[in-house]
């Protein structure tokens, strides 16, 4: 398991292919990853994310955890970035493997849900109007009901 | 003592990341109390606790969670990860 919080990129490619390395007993990998998005009346210039420095680590290891026992899964990735991000970069990423596809997939899911409303970042986006927080929607929060 | 931290609006409409509080506070709701009658800023970012969360020790918990014990406090918004 590894979990990284961090304000550098990280290569897709290569997180995903050393994730995949050493598991001869699992059948299945799913990734799943976080992009900026532009928005599309008011053209985004930066996505800030702030973070919780202790508490992000925890809570996203916690739900790990949580995920591999749940799911039975053989190993899971986490990485998350902080700080000004520009539209189309990648913000997070998860990966999980499990013996078969049914638990990888259900597992990424469950570790999306948890982390958009149970990890600590909060995301500023500033366009040419000005600066505003992203709010939190309530499908997210009901997300968590299905688990 | 105990170290409170703000994060995202919160921070800003209080001005600092975090500070050190002398409280008796046994409480969370208690400390929201002290705090709110302060300065109006405390008040007003501290006004709608349903637009709140909290962390106690880092660890999500309730607002009439028990500050027994307690070495840091945070406040912020619902988290927008992902």
């Amino acid at each position: 398991m590894r979990i990284s919080v961090q304000d550098a990129p990280f290569d897709l490619g290569k997180e995903s292919t050393d994730f995949a390395q050493g598991h001869t007993d699992m059948g299945a990998i799913v990734t799943f990853t976080g992009l900026v998005r532009d928005l599309p009346d008011d053209p985004l210039e930066v996505m800030e994310i702030e973070h919780y420095p202790g508490m992000t680590e925890s809570a996203l290891r916690e739900m790990a955890q949580t995920a591999v026992a749940r799911f039975s899964l053989g190993d899971v990735l986490v990485i998350h970035r902080y700080g000004p991000l520009y539209p189309g970069e990648m913000i997070m990423m998860v990966a999980t493997a499990a013996r078969h596809r049914k638990d990888a997939f259900e597992a990424a899911e469950f570790l999306m849900d948890y982390l958009k409303s149970r990890a600590p970042f909060w995301k500023r986006e500033v366009t040419a109007q000005g600066a505003d927080w992203v709010a939190s929607k309530d499908e997210d929060e009901d997300a968590l009901g299905r688990w | 003592m105990i170290d409170v931290l703000y994060f995202a609006w919160v921070r800003e409409r209080i001005g600092l990341p975090r500070e050190k509080i002398e409280t008796e506070a046994k409480t969370v709701a208690d400390l929201v109390a002290e705090l709110r009658a302060r300065e109006d800023r405390y008040d007003l970012a501290f006004s709608d606790l349903t637009a709140l969360r909290v962390a106690v020790d880092q660890t999500l918990t309730d607002f009439d969670a028990s500050l027994d014990g307690a070495r840091e406090v945070a406040f912020f918004p619902p988290m927008t990860g992902g």
